[in-house]
């Protein structure tokens, strides 16, 4: 059994209410408030993980989110298991189980420590130089990189829980709920503003929360107690919404906010069921207030990164809002006041400190006095060199500092401690502010970084914004809101602060030792185990530019996006190069701020939800069918439909054999079509169809090709003239809403003087196609009352017409080259008529034939299919379409483009057929076609865009563009493939009835 | 993600626009009179300014007008909406 730590009773904890959780296999007890980190530290457990590269002993450093070293594996199954969670943000429940990450096999055995020993050999950009060399070899390298790199494992099952996004707007949005965010949000809120409060700890009030010393107090309180009471007022206030547990992840422009909110991951197991586990919060607010506080800055000495190493404030926390000792005998090395502030408040507790290594020489501060009226040893002016302890800190070694600060002096110091609080001052937590967009600027006298211009409306306020004490907070926050929402005054106007700490800070970004800088190792960035000494190399190597030399060195990549070691890095960085720290800039904080979830990111949108699919009319006949659908677009298209076991192949084959035999039947309600009016019509069609529409009679209908304004193809499909002033144009499925956006584009921009109104009915009208050699017999059947003589409607042509009751236009037009029917019936009529077509058509053979046999059967006649044998790059003379081009018209679009010096070339791709020597050697769509394989390189001409095996020429048949194939009618041509070559000739696209009889068959 | 004050509809997400490239490039009346070069700076030479660019817009799910924009390309400020055929306004 190990030590128990908890030393006090805080009211933050509920000590009735004991929890059992499991580390790395052994049972555990906290209690219910602890985090994962605060519940370990109870049980006198540092040691929780090794670092990235040199397999380090790492322990728990800090108390938030920008934890570098203690993430770990949450549950150990399939389907929940989390990687990368820090356990300082976990709060324990009853059943939670957690594993170290980074280490293999255990965290007290660990064969990676080797790189330790080792790592003389691996400086910054070792896996740069290294692995780049034989490029071939590095997928090996990978794969022990990864073992060993200590990814964490991600679950392998799909994640069972519910997760939801939210849409939330409000006035004001508060970011961060402690001291200034508080005051921030009573005051918007008592003004009326609908105001929204989000912070990523379960409790409210930041670190002054659990402030309670003598010597900071406000109006005669301690600021603690104060805190508390203006939290339990603006828990009453109606208008404010305050959300918990809650980490704003991306701050966008036009003040966007994506934020992730908690809701499950700290209850009991059993109590999270038909919960949503988290929610992504979509934030659009009118002002942003941000009060993301500061973090502690750690401080940069040789072996500063072994277990029992902690920020001073993370030890404050734990001592004041978790009852946890982080140790029995506590050193502190900090160059500022805030380490005495946590010295005063373990004093208080009746844990030990044995003494505070200050960087300051003199120091005027009453914390000071304080803390050695207890007996505490103050090193003034002296500076820590070194630590031992393998798994734990045991020793520390001090030096004085030179007066420059840049040498250590005199003889070395030894003293014994199990833990060291380290204070390196204030880091503004800026990260937010920067990923809107806001500019920074460099105060001088502290070093930090703090916000100077703003890119929307917002504001940050407190430590974030540089006011790094309560005096500061209290005088600045109620003066900056005023100002920011327009008021005239706010209940902290005339509030009376006392603080007992001296503002003095001594920085030094890299502190000096006894030894060489090439034989210390002082961590600069924990989790990526960069050190002082590698970004000293990533200079010396030539790199300036700070964003080079964090990828260089990995400073500052981590889970933990480098939120402690970054500022020293820029520090050391502009030391060795002698530039200003404000110079270099910071690198860009990216979104999000703490990693987020795919469940969370996706919320509701998985499975079917993923993204909607659209069906026909016709749908669940075709699955009583047992059709197989391919997608097209979000369209769900019936593919084939086998019979007794037939593979693809067999039943296409069967298909498309049936539909020229006897008939078929083809559900092409997915066609875009688009209804269009006016009195300019006409002239509308003859500017976007490269043929001319004003002949067209009524009852009529036409085949057109559009094009892009460059002369390519864009879109085909017939349109017909259903009265003087009223066409309906179909267009390809997937290009529907595209066409539609495209016409209606020139017509607001180009040609706002034409009369022409465009509706999309392409859901609103089914469209069933019967063709082959019964198709008339059958429509007959359907349509007793229509006259199907060639004379009274022919090919291209359409007449209105009932079913039973229903209206319906009947066009006799073709896609397969055999006599055809589409019947164009109000959707919620269309099954009906399917069926009776079915019905009426088992007599005479009829056959339901999906989008592969339609695509073998047009192939046949050498029609083209739009983004199948096109690809934007094809003018229509290109695809041997010259027929299809007015001479006569003035314009269209696209037309100039049809004689560009490039689009009149000889020697562009062409669209031509291709046949194979061996008549039954089906071409693989895709394949290259080439002339002469014994030329190096190989001149590639062109490539196949359609090919099948015809079951009515009983041979296959190919459509491909070849360079200059117009001209290579009976030319030779070669499909080299992985094995062998394909010997093939170029051959007129049309292969089956180059006369046109079958349709009027 | 901006909010763009569609001058049919009022303020609305970006989601619901869709951009169309640069405003004020008129198609020619008479494509065939233009030799290649003219043609060729009118289908292809479009500005990708960094900082004040006027640009087309169209909101495809909402009421799919289009009309003119003038964008902050560095900070995304929008300076100015007008309709299709107004005049853009002078700085
Ligand atoms: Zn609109």
């Amino acid at each position: 059994m190990s030590k128990n730590l908890r030393v006090k009773s805080s009211k933050f904890i509920d000590e009735t209410y004991r929890v059992s959780f499991k580390f790395n296999g052994s049972r555990y007890y906290g209690y219910k408030g602890d985090t994962l980190a605060s519940a370990l530290l109870a049980n006198d457990i540092h040691l929780v993980g090794r670092s990235f590269k040199y397999h380090r002993p790492r322990g728990i450093m800090t108390s938030g989110s920008e934890e570098p070293n203690v993430i770990v594996q949450l549950h150990n199954n399939s389907d929940r298991t989390e990687p990368n969670v820090r356990a300082t943000e976990i709060e324990i429940y009853e059943g939670l189980e957690a594993s170290s990450q980074n280490c293999w096999p255990s965290v007290n055995f660990d064969i990676g420590g080797i790189n330790n020993l080792l790592s003389p050999l691996l400086p910054a950009g070792f896996y740069y130089k290294t692995f780049m060399w034989p490029a071939s070899f590095w997928e090996k390298y990978e794969y022990f990189i990864r073992k060993s790199a200590g990814l964490g494992k991600s679950p392998t099952t799909p994640d069972p829980d519910i997760y939801e996004h939210e849409y939330i707007h409000c006035d004001v949005l508060i970011v961060g709920a402690g001291i200034s965010g508080i005051i921030a949000a009573k005051t918007a809120a008592k003004n009326g503003l609908k105001t929204l409060l989000v912070d990523e700890k379960p409790n409210l009030g930041g670190s002054t929360i659990y402030q309670n010393s003598e010597h900071f107090k406000i109006n005669n309180q301690n600021s603690g107690s104060w805190l508390e009471k203006e939290i339990n007022e603006i828990k009453k206030i109606d208008n404010l919404d305050i959300r918990i547990r809650t980490s704003v992840a991306a701050f966008h422009g036009y003040n966007f906010l994506l934020a992730r909110e908690n809701l499950t991951d700290h209850l009991p197991i059993e109590q999270r069921k038909n919960k949503t586990r988290q929610k992504l919060l979509k934030i659009r607010a009118k002002k942003v207030i941000t009060a993301t506080g500061s973090l502690e800055r750690p401080l940069i000495f040789d072996n500063n990164d072994r277990p029992g190493i902690l920020l001073s404030s993370a030890i404050k926390r734990y001592a004041d809002l978790f009852g946890v000792a982080c140790g029995e005998k506590n050193i502190f090395l900090t160059n500022n006041d805030s380490a005495y502030e946590t010295a005063i408040s373990l004093i208080q507790k009746g844990i030990k400190v044995e003494a505070i290594v200050d960087n300051r020489e003199e120091i005027e501060s009453k914390l000071l006095y304080e803390v050695e009226k207890n007996n505490v040893k103050v090193f003034k002016g002296f500076t820590i060199v070194n630590t031992n302890g393998y798994k734990k800190i045991n020793k520390v070694s001090l030096m004085k500092l030179s007066k420059d600060g840049q040498k250590v002096i005199g003889s070395k110091i030894n003293l014994s401690c199990d833990c060291l609080g380290v204070s390196g001052g204030w880091t503004p937590a800026v990260h937010l502010f920067t990923q809107s967009g806001g500019k920074l600027k460099f105060r001088e006298e502290d070093q930090v970084f703090i916000p100077n211009k703003y890119s929307s409306e917002q504001i940050s306020i407190g430590a974030c914004n540089g006011d790094l004490t309560l005096e500061d907070i209290i005088e600045n926050t109620p003066k900056y809101l005023k100002e920011f929402l327009n008021i005239k005054k706010t209940d902290y106007d005339n509030v009376e602060v006392f603080s007992s700490e001296n503002k003095s800070k001594r920085n030094i970004w890299l502190l000096p030792s006894d030894k060489i800088l090439g034989k210390t190792k002082s961590f600069v960035d924990y989790q990526n185990d960069a050190t002082a000494k590698d970004i000293k190399l990533a200079l010396r190597e030539g790199f300036r530019s700070i964003e080079h030399v964090k990828r260089y060195t990995t400073t500052g990549m981590g889970t933990d996006q480098g939120k402690l070691g970054n500022m020293h890095a820029l520090g050391i960085i502009s030391e060795t190069a002698g530039t200003k720290m404000g110079e270099h800039g910071t690198t860009t904080f990216r979104p999000p701020y703490t990693p987020l979830t795919f469940g969370t990111i996706v919320g509701r949108n998985v499975g079917e939800y993923f993204d909607i699919f659209r069906k026909t009319p016709m749908h669940e006949w075709h699955l009583k069918n047992k059709a197989e659908f391919e997608n097209v677009g979000q369209w769900k298209r019936a593919w084939y439909y086998p019979k007794n076991n037939e593979n693809m192949f067999e039943a296409v084959q069967r298909e498309s054999k049936a539909a020229r035999e006897n008939a078929g039947i083809l559900d092409a309600s997915t066609l875009g079509k688009i209804d269009i009016q006016g009195t300019d019509a006409s002239e509308f069609l003859n500017r976007v169809y490269t043929n001319a529409w004003s002949k067209l009679a009524v009852g009529k209908c036409r085949y057109g090709l559009m094009l892009n304004e460059d002369g390519m193809v864009y879109d085909d499909g017939v349109t017909t003239r259903l009265g003087e002033n009223h066409y309906i144009m179909t267009t390809t499925t997937g290009g529907a809403a595209n066409v539609l956006g495209k016409l209606e584009d020139y017509l607001q921009t180009e040609w706002p003087e034409l009369d022409v109104y465009l509706t999309s009915v392409t859901d609103h009208f089914a469209t069933i196609s019967v063709c082959g050699p019964n198709s008339k017999k059958i429509i007959s059947n359907v349509i007793p009352d229509l006259d199907l003589s060639d004379e009274n409607f022919p090919h291209m042509s359409f007449k209105n017409t009932k079913i039973g009751k229903v209206n319906c236009r009947v066009m006799r037009i073709s896609f397969t080259g055999e006599h055809s029917y589409e019947i164009n019936i109000q959707a919620n009529y269309a099954n009906s008529v399917w069926e009776k077509c079915m019905e009426v058509g088992k007599d005479f053979n009829i056959t339901p034939y999906g989008t592969e046999t339609m695509h073998l059967l047009r192939a046949e006649k050498g029609f083209i299919i739009v983004g199948q044998d096109t690809d934007a790059t094809m003018t229509p003379i290109d695809l041997q379409m010259d027929w299809i081009v007015s001479k006569k018209k003035y314009d269209f679009i696209g037309k100039r483009s049809l004689y560009r010096s490039d689009t009149i070339k000889d020697d562009r791709k062409q669209l031509v057929g291709l046949l194979t020597d061996n008549p039954n050697e089906i071409l693989e769509e895709g394949a290259q076609i080439v002339a002469d394989v014994n030329k190096s390189p190989i001149e590639m001409l062109g490539h196949v865009t359609s090919s099948y095996y015809s079951p009515n020429l009983k041979k296959s048949i190919a459509l491909g563009v070849v360079r200059g194939g117009k001209n290579m009618m009976g030319k030779k041509l070669i499909i080299p493939m992985e094995n062998k070559t394909i010997n093939v000739t170029v051959a007129d696209p049309v292969f089956l009835d180059k006369e046109n009889k079958r349709l009027n068959a | 993600m901006f909010i763009i004050n569609c001058p049919f509809c009022g303020e609305r997400e970006q989601s619901e626009f869709k951009a169309g490239g640069e405003a004020h490039i008129e198609r020619p009346k008479q494509p065939t009179e233009l030799s290649d070069d003219e043609w060729a700076e009118y289908l292809f030479m479009r500005k990708n300014i960094k900082g004040i660019q006027f640009e087309r817009w169209n909101h495809i799910h909402g009421c799919r007008k289009w009309f003119n924009m003038v964008r902050d390309t560095s900070n995304d400020e929008i300076k100015a909406i007008y309709k299709m055929g107004e005049k853009p306004p002078v700085k």
